[in-house]
């Protein structure tokens, strides 16, 4: 595992969209411009960029990870810090890519894009020193923190980043530390267990009357929103960044999106 | 499309044994959690220092192994090695024939299992009993163990008061206390008729010898005390450092395994009896058994050896609550099976090579074990491994496009733009299987792909290039 503490902080940053994003969610990749921007950062999104190539690595095809790995290195070359809306695909890059190179040749040119890798909330609370947000969000959120954050400074950074903002109410509930289910190509190859797990998740998210299901990583949410929406009883999912968003322009008299 | 056997298993559990497995894993895993918030300022802290020491015990096992082998030898219990399963078993009947004992008892050990040892005693003619109340009554059951803890966590106790009224034990009575005191009294008959006593160890101390036993019902203190010979099955990695060690490896270990702050008896053996030590069997024997652990030792997941068998793991596991333990086919299910089992298997590797596909990575494993093994990674470069010996993979895409896509972003960023064909097409009746199997249970969001992109672009051509 990449050392976590010694990661560049700058704000001149590349932004790393995420496929899902690229695919579905572009108002998340929106939303993490204007954030950035808001806290002072120049945001460089390199065009190039495609994915982590995590599904391949997870399902154990890692020469293909390695493929898509080593392209997303070029793309994402010099030492300006990486900045992605995701828990999962920055883990990926940190810890992931150093064990599919194990053995390669170029193990520590990736392990150096890795080292200035941070997720989203990790880089604005310990990257960059924020500690509160401005503006108001009126809602009663329930807030999934991913699996892929374990063990790293994102979940409390975004619950910090949550819990500073007026009118928002972060309600508990059971069982939070387990996992929602998706687990990439695990929710197709495993689709009974996949949905079970969802399925459990819901229902202690559903005891709570949350307005909206919160994360830092849309995979999640398009798994328990997909879930939740074919059960005939959707429930609304925002990533966090569209609340700090949100919370920016109500701050600044704008309308929202 | 082919269906991974798991997840088979999972659909056709019945939902009763599925609640029972998945509140009494959860209910544990809670008490562990509190009690070690409660007693410890830095109880990851500990797991990481224990993590270490049984790493550092792995990487010099043959100068620790040697040691432990004197200092026992130096009490006066006899050492053997067995590189096999077959090995293991022929060390315990050659003992128990040179004694001309034809009746044992055992406690609890994984290891016994792993190497079939009831099922070889019966057909060398040598009546062996579990004492320990689960594995007794998987015992009786012909059945199998389904938690390396909890044996019988998938049973209900009207299961197990069916099997004793079948056994004799008695008319029908499913009153936990009944059950256990018909037990105890079945059992005492037996610990007082057999001739040797046969046990596992948690740990064995290279310094001084010493050999660890815990338990929550006394039964190895039983099997032993009326017991002419003591055989102890030991797997090479159980060896520890130093008596010194075992204060923190005790106390992870009860808290971990069953939210105690230790087992109710904790056992600590030096050796068989002698004039300084007059009570016990008049012979101890340590078996060494090897079976495959040497391969994993030198495999790129030698830290799952570490494991002191908690079932932490399998308890927090979301795969485990929904399979239970019979799903993985093998002795040791959960995080801890996924990856021991395929590797223990030898050239029957592929065989189990699904299992550490089960997992969807959540990474609860690693954050509970107490001797803190990465389990995901190891479950990756097993799947890895798996891919590389072309073990066939059901359900599981092929990456292949992907790298294509993912390696070129001209290809990627039209796919992008023309994904959004998604929308219009009747995506549940497309024959592509992986689809089919997300659709099935749930929806797919708007395709949007290039939307970003060229607010992107468009912003930039505001700005004038570069950032704001
Ligand atoms: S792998 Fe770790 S958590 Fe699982 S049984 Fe072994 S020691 Fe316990």
């Amino acid at each position: 595992m990449i050392n976590l503490a010694t990661r560049p902080k700058g704000k001149r940053v590349q932004l790393m969209a995420t496929c899902l994003c690229d695919a579905f969610y572009d108002d998340v990749a929106r939303a993490t411009v204007e954030v950035l921007e808001h806290a002072g950062c120049e945001v460089d999104f390199p065009e190039g960029q495609t994915c982590c190539g995590q599904p391949a690595f997870n399902c154990g095809q890692w020469p293909a990870a390695r493929k898509v790995m080593r392209h997303t290195a070029s793309v994402f070359a010099g030492d300006a810090p990486i900045i992605v809306p995701s828990g999962s695909c920055a883990a990926m890059m940190f810890h992931g890519s150093t064990l599919e190179f194990e053995g390669e040749k170029d193990r520590a040119a990736i392990a150096q894009v890795g080292a200035r890798t941070w997720e989203l909330g990790d880089y604005l609370v310990n990257g960059l020193g924020i500690k509160e947000w401005p503006g108001e969000f009126r809602a009663k959120i329930a807030f999934h923190r991913a699996c892929h954050t374990r063990g790293t400074p994102s979940g409390a950074a975004v619950l910090q980043l949550l819990q500073s903002i007026q009118g928002l109410e972060i309600v508990p509930f059971g069982e939070e530390e387990q996992c929602c289910g998706f687990g990439g190509t695990f929710s197709v190859s495993f689709p009974n267990v996949s949905t079970a797990m969802g399925d459990l998740k819901l229902e202690h998210l559903r005891a709570v009357h949350p307005d909206y299901i919160v994360s830092g990583d849309m995979s999640c949410l398009m798994h328990l929103g997909g879930l939740a929406e074919r059960e005939g009883q959707p429930l609304k999912t925002l990533h966090f960044v569209q609340i700090l968003r949100d919370a920016l322009h109500q701050h600044h008299g704008q309308a929202t999106h | 499309m082919a269906k991974q056997l798991i997840d088979t298993y999972v659909a056709e559990l019945p939902p009763t044994v599925q609640k029972a497995v998945h509140q009494s894993t959860a209910a544990t895993t809670e008490k562990r959690y509190q009690l070690l918030g409660d007693d410890y300022a830095d109880s990851d802290g500990l797991r990481k220092l224990a993590g270490a020491i049984r790493q550092h015990t792995l990487e010099y096992l043959d100068t620790y192994l040697a040691q432990a082998e004197e200092s026992l030898t130096a009490r006066g219990a006899k050492v053997h090695y067995a590189v096999t399963a077959e090995d293991a078993c022929q060390a315990v009947t050659g003992i128990l024939q040179a004694a001309g004992i034809t009746k044992v008892v055992k406690s609890k050990s994984m290891v016994t299992e792993e190497i079939h040892l009831n099922d070889y005693l019966a057909n060398q003619g040598i009546e062996s009993i579990e004492s320990d109340l689960g594995e007794y009554i998987v015992q009786i059951d012909g059945d199998h163990p389904s938690h390396i803890v909890r044996p019988i966590i998938h049973k209900t106790r009207g299961d197990i008061a069916r099997s004793f009224e079948r056994e004799g034990l008695g008319d029908y009575n499913d009153d936990p206390e009944t059950i256990t005191r018909r037990a105890r009294k079945f059992m005492r008959g037996k610990y007082l008729e057999a001739g040797a006593g046969i046990t596992g160890a948690n740990f064995v101390t290279a310094d001084t010898g010493r050999l660890v036993l815990v338990t929550n019902e006394g039964n190895s203190r039983f099997c032993l005390a009326p017991a002419k010979v003591h055989i102890a099955l030991v797997g090479i990695e159980k060896v520890v450092p130093s008596d010194a060690d075992l204060s923190l490896l005790l106390n992870l270990l009860g808290r971990s395994a069953t939210g105690q702050q230790l087992t109710v008896y904790t056992e600590f053996i030096n050796g068989p009896r002698r004039a300084d030590r007059p009570s016990g069997p008049e012979q101890m024997h340590v078996i060494f058994v090897d079976n495959r652990r040497t391969e994993v030792l030198a495999s790129d997941c030698k830290e799952i050896l570490r494991c002191i068998r908690c079932g932490a793991c399998l308890n927090v596991c979301p795969v485990y609550r929904q399979a239970s333990g019979h799903a993985y086919r093998s002795v040791y299910p959960g995080p801890v099976g996924a990856v021991l089992s395929p590797l223990l298997a030898g050239d029957k590797f592929k065989e189990l090579a699904d299992l550490p596909k089960a997992s969807s990575l959540c990474g609860a494993c690693n954050e509970v074990c107490p001797v803190d093994i990465p389990i995901p990674d190891l479950l990756l470069r097993l799947r890895n491994r798996a891919h590389q010996e072309h073990v066939p993979s059901p359900g599981t895409p092929p990456m292949a496009g992907f790298a294509l896509l993912g390696s070129h972003p001209l290809i990627w960023r039209s796919a992008m733009t023309f994904g959004a064909a998604k929308d219009y097409l009747p995506l549940d009746r497309l024959p592509v299987p992986y689809l089919g199997a997300w659709l099935k249970t749930r929806t797919l969001p708007k395709w949007r792909g290039g939307k970003f992109r060229s607010w992107m672009k468009s912003r930039h051509g505001r700005n004038g290039g570069g950032g704001k």
